[in-house]
């Protein structure tokens, strides 16, 4: 039988804002414990939520940046369990009324493009986190991450393969980051994915039963996840088995899930309004005060740099693969007026370099200034392509500006041509033979002259110029 | 309506709070009681009315996005059953 | 000391003819030959208070003393208070020593009056008899066989019995004013979020409001003045300008319209009662007021939807007490789960449990429209009844409770038999409208009478101001227990 995997994903981001979302504290990540747990974290008797606007305002820009409903009166509720790293005792999040509901977004999976869309995004509070070393043989916990914001992304079960999952995942972490709401920091579990995978055999309308693999940190640990769970479920339905709804967990060491709870011990959350909360309105004002702070959009950027630079569409979609890249590369277009070169620069030298380093742009010793001023002199034929590149290792290794480095290490074009007549007229004396076959008709020898022209000028030559030359100069 | 002493159990267990089998049956007698009162509310027509929940009719105020809050760990601390090294110790949490 | 207002102690105060030190020195001298019979106090810490007391004759003598500085107050054991242990009459925070000030104590503080102590009340406010208590019943000053009201029993007995020149209460369903009736004081709960609940611990949260207890309608509107105001830390609290409650307690009834519910004289109440409340009308009348008849048809429902909201709130609320951060935790556990088990069913008492049970089930699954939505419904319904009474009358008046105070015991066999002494009060929180209880007569035992008016939003200074003048005119709020003065 032939199967068809389904996937929905929802996806807890951790937002960027200096405070935790009901109460004064530090989100900073790290601090000691329970050293960014204030009265309201650690749940005492008598304490109060105020919501952070600034959690707010994230979870409007989401809104906007993937063209959802906002809801302009949202309401919190409360998720009651019992979990020690649940000061409450209860979860303030929002249920039947989220902020955001609907909006899309757009992935591609080898060349495809495909929308995929989004059931809702709500408001929540992170809960704090158990310590499993052994303090004689109990847990501690730390109540800092408690309270910290979370906007949860839940998607429609659209995804029919691990990949897209994963193209899924990583075009909504490089928007949520393109739009500053989210660090993306996903060691640090700012961007933390739940995938419901559930298989049916290919053709059938209803959906197969569907299991939840929690907390995946990694886009690798996500594809191995779906594809683990997949395979599992395949191979019990074949055996003649049912998959049961259940929470599971996937273990990176042995790359297998297991499970955590059975539909049977689910949670009754027993939701309800927060009485401590009032509604929360959005008024046109403020959607379009954020509205106007939005920046140029991923989908945009790319059309843009087709548009205005030139660039492929594959090459467009690599350079907006987080704001911070396509923000230098257009730094970078702009200062040279060559887009194109720009882009192989950009993807080519220096992301080889940041690689090795293992820095990201944002870290890059090359400014977008001096890499399009390298460029520059690319195209007025100051330097040649191997030059640049020696000029590029000087600016990696912080030696100042292009132009001083072409000067101070002598890396400058021969673009005398008296000087370069003198070096060819030396090289076709050195090299009758070479000539010979040329006249003869044997084009090779050309190339196999300009090589010689290029070693005889160390590389300075200008190849163009010595292709001239050397052309007239065997046509006499 | 009425409980059983089994939904008493059910929803001792939800609330965490041990139970034994002659308190449920004491305990279902109790609640009955007062479901009895409660009855009287479920037979009226509401039908559009829009749910209550608060006693003011006003939006949720805003506080900017500030870090005002110092570590006092020490002082909450002070007041905990069992810490070590800044952490609530907890009995073993297995996942 | 003859006369012991708010205003004539202040006075006093201002005047240098008392200092405040010895001023709580008389009142802590007073719980310590009272208290062992009344236990209105759980905690009574004469060192803080005298400390307190010399801070604000510090301010007397700099000359910075507002209306109040010096005046001794006590407050209910539910408000945070830093360096007190703060219990809210549970075994659960039997040992919790807050690490900061609830709002309303902030406020008092600011204001320079020393706290006498922390008051008794029923264990996390749930109770109408104060006999829920882990710290046992008090006792009601004018006898002691008698209850003296819940849940902010503690407060109402210290203030009956001058242990207290006045208290702080709260009132979630009638907990300031059932007590007040039943103890022969005045007692006021305002329109929800004028006081901050910020450090209040919570019962039910959308119906929790704080207010003030003392013998007079004017100690009330002076002890208002001090507890309301906006607080940040409360997304419930209202952003309003200040008023002065004390503005229009001298203004003539004339052109009064006062509105007498129907139901709230119907079948249940005590013959006795009703007679004090009817001629309370009557003397109101004779100050130029005119009655209205009235129909809040509704409020038949109230306790029905009470005791599926409060127990509702309330079961999530008291989910932090799980022995994990602080308060008890049981001594012996096998796991995570049974110590959160044992802890809740050890450091619970059985009203507080019965009311967690309620409200876990009405929200679990399959049970939330039917109940909890349902009576959310009708908390609207309830609430537009009010809206439309008061398009014909300025306030509203009736009984506080349907009788007088009961005996010790008479009732706690019974949760709801207990609830329905609430019948009258719970309406107005509901609402969120501001209620308040004042002296109106005794019955044949000797046992106060209260009766309550309900005014419109953000009418306080309207119904201290009818309390005020029914005071004037009559002298029930100045009456005190014949064996305690």
């Amino acid at each position: 039988m032939k199967w068809e995997t389904v996937i929905g994903l929802e996806v807890h981001t951790q937002l960027a804002t200096k405070s935790k979302i009901f109460s004064g504290s530090s989100t900073a990540f790290g601090a000691a414990p329970n050293t960014q747990a204030s009265a309201v974290d650690i749940a005492l008797p008598g304490v109060l939520p105020v919501l952070n606007k600034g959690a707010v305002e994230c979870a409007i820009r989401f809104g906007l940046a993937i063209g959802a409903t906002l809801n302009r009166v949202n309401v919190f509720d409360r998720k009651n369990y019992f979990y020690p790293d649940l000061p409450k005792g209860y979860q303030i999040s929002q249920l039947a009324k989220p902020i955001v509901e609907g909006g899309a977004l757009t992935i591609a999976v080898d060349g495809e493009e495909k929308t995929i869309h989004l059931t809702r995004a709500h408001m929540e509070e992170d809960a704090g986190k158990s310590l499993h070393e052994d303090f004689h043989g109990m847990t501690g916990i730390d109540l800092n991450r408690a309270g910290t914001p979370l906007l949860e992304i839940v998607s429609e079960p659209e995804m029919r393969s691990s990949a897209e999952a994963v193209a899924y995942a990583r075009a909504l972490h490089t928007l949520v980051t393109w739009i500053g709401i989210c660090d993306g920091n996903m060691q640090e579990g700012s961007f933390r994915v739940d995938a419901n995978v559930s298989v049916r055999p290919v053709g059938q309308a209803e959906f197969g039963t569907r299991r939840e693999i929690k907390n995946l940190n990694s886009f690798k640990f996500l594809q191995q996840a779906i594809d683990y769970e997949v395979r599992w479920q395949i191979e019990t339905l074949e055996d003649g088995g049912r998959i049961e709804q259940a929470t599971v967990l996937f273990d990176p060491d042995t790359g297998e899930t297991r499970m955590m709870r059975s539909k049977e011990d689910a949670h009754d959350y027993r939701y309800f309004p927060d009485p401590d909360l009032l509604p929360v309105k959005l008024d046109d004002a403020w959607i379009e005060s954020v509205r106007a702070v939005l920046p140029e959009l991923p989908a945009a950027m790319q059309a843009h740099f087709q548009r205005d630079y030139g660039v492929s569409a594959y090459d467009a979609a690599v350079l907006t693969g987080s704001r911070a890249l396509a923000d230098y590369f257009e730094a970078v277009a702009k200062t040279c007026g060559q887009g194109k070169l720009a882009a192989n620069w950009v993807m080519g030298e220096l992301a080889a370099a940041l690689n090795k380093a293992e820095l990201d742009i944002g870290q890059s010793p090359v400014s977008a200034a001096r890499l399009g001023a390298l460029i520059a002199r690319i195209q007025d034929g100051t330097l040649s392509g191997k030059l640049a590149r020696q000029v590029f290792e000087g600016l990696w290794e912080g030696a100042g500006e292009v132009d001083a480095i072409i000067e101070a290490r002598g890396l400058k074009q021969m673009s005398d041509s008296g000087e370069l007549e003198k070096i060819i007229d030396e090289v076709l004396a050195a090299n009758q033979k070479s000539v010979e076959e040329f006249r003869s008709g044997k084009d090779k020898a050309f190339n196999a002259l300009i090589g010689q022209v290029m070693k005889a000028s160390r590389g300075k030559a200008n190849p163009a110029q010595v292709n001239t030359l050397l052309k007239a100069k065997l046509q006499n | 309506m009425s409980l059983t002493p089994d939904d008493v159990k059910r929803i001792a267990r939800l609330a965490r709070i041990e139970i034994d089998d002659a308190q449920a049956q004491a305990t279902q007698a109790r609640l009955n009681s007062i479901f009895d009162l409660i009855a009287s509310m479920q037979a009226v027509n509401t039908d559009g009315i829009a749910p209550m929940a608060h006693a003011q009719e006003v939006t949720q105020r805003l506080r900017d996005d500030a870090v005002t809050e110092t570590d006092r760990h020490a002082a909450f601390q002070a007041v905990a059953p069992a810490v070590e090294n800044g952490l609530y110790l907890v009995p073993k949490v297995i996942e | 000391m003859s006369d012991t207002s708010l205003s004539a102690l202040a006075a006093q105060l201002a005047d240098k003819q008392i200092s405040s030190r010895e001023l709580a020195r008389i009142y802590l001298d007073r719980i310590a030959a009272l208290n062992p019979a009344i236990n209105a106090f759980i905690t009574v810490d004469p060192e803080k208070t005298l400390l307190e007391a010399a801070a604000a004759d510090a301010l007397i003598a700099a000359g910075k003393n507002g209306p109040l500085t010096g005046v001794p107050i006590a407050h209910k054991d539910i408000f945070c208070t830093d360096g007190w242990l703060t219990t809210c009459g549970s075994k659960m925070l039997s040992n919790f020593v807050a690490p900061y000030d609830a709002h309303v104590i902030q406020r008092f503080k600011a204001a320079g009056m020393p706290s006498l102590g922390k008051t008794n009340m029923d264990e996390f406010a749930m109770g109408s008899s104060n006999e829920t208590s882990y710290f046992g019943a008090v006792k009601n000053p004018w006898n002691p066989a008698y209850v003296p009201g819940g849940s902010s029993g503690g407060a109402a007995a210290c203030v009956a019995a001058r242990m207290a020149p006045a208290a702080t209460g709260t009132d979630t369903g009638g907990s300031i004013r059932q007590p007040a009736a039943l103890t022969g004081i005045t007692g006021l709960k305002p329109t929800y979020g004028l006081v901050s609940r910020y450090g209040m611990i919570a019962f039910a949260s959308s119906l929790d409001q704080a207010g003030p207890m003392a013998p007079s309608a004017e100690d009330c509107a002076l002890l208002l003045n001090v507890m309301t105001g906006f607080d940040p830390n409360d997304s419930t609290s209202l952003e309003r300008a200040k008023e002065d409650y004390t503005r229009d307690l001298e203004k003539p009834l004339s052109g009064l319209r006062v509105g007498l519910p129907r139901e709230f004289f119907a079948e249940g109440l005590n013959s006795e009662v009703a007679a004090a409340v009817e001629a309370a009308v009557n003397e109101l009348k004779t100050l130029g007021a005119t009655t209205v008849d009235i129909s809040l048809a509704n409020s038949r429902l109230a306790i029905p939807v009470y005791y599926v909201l409060a127990p509702a709130e309330a079961s999530s609320n008291l989910s932090r007490f799980d022995g994990v951060r602080y308060g008890y935790r049981a001594p012996d556990y096998a796991s995570l789960d049974d110590m959160y088990s044992k802890t809740r069913a050890q450091g619970f008492g059985d009203e507080v449990k019965r009311r967690i049970l309620i409200g876990t089930y009405v929200l679990s699954h399959g049970y939330y429209d039917a109940y909890y939505l349902q009576a959310q419904k009708i908390r609207r319904l309830i609430a537009d009844d009010f809206a439309e009474a008061f398009k014909a009358c300025d306030v509203i008046l009736g009984p506080t409770a349907p009788g007088t105070a009961f005996r010790l015991g008479e009732k706690s066999g019974d949760p709801v038999e207990m609830y329905l002494n609430d019948l009258y009060t719970i309406p107005a929180n509901l609402a969120g409208l501001p209620g308040m209880s004042l002296p109106c007569g005794f019955d044949s035992q000797g046992l106060p009478i209260g009766l309550q008016l309900v005014g419109n939003y953000f009418s306080e200074a309207k119904m201290l101001n009818v309390a005020h003048q029914y005071q004037r005119a009559t002298d029930w709020h100045s009456r005190q227990p014949e064996g305690l003065k």
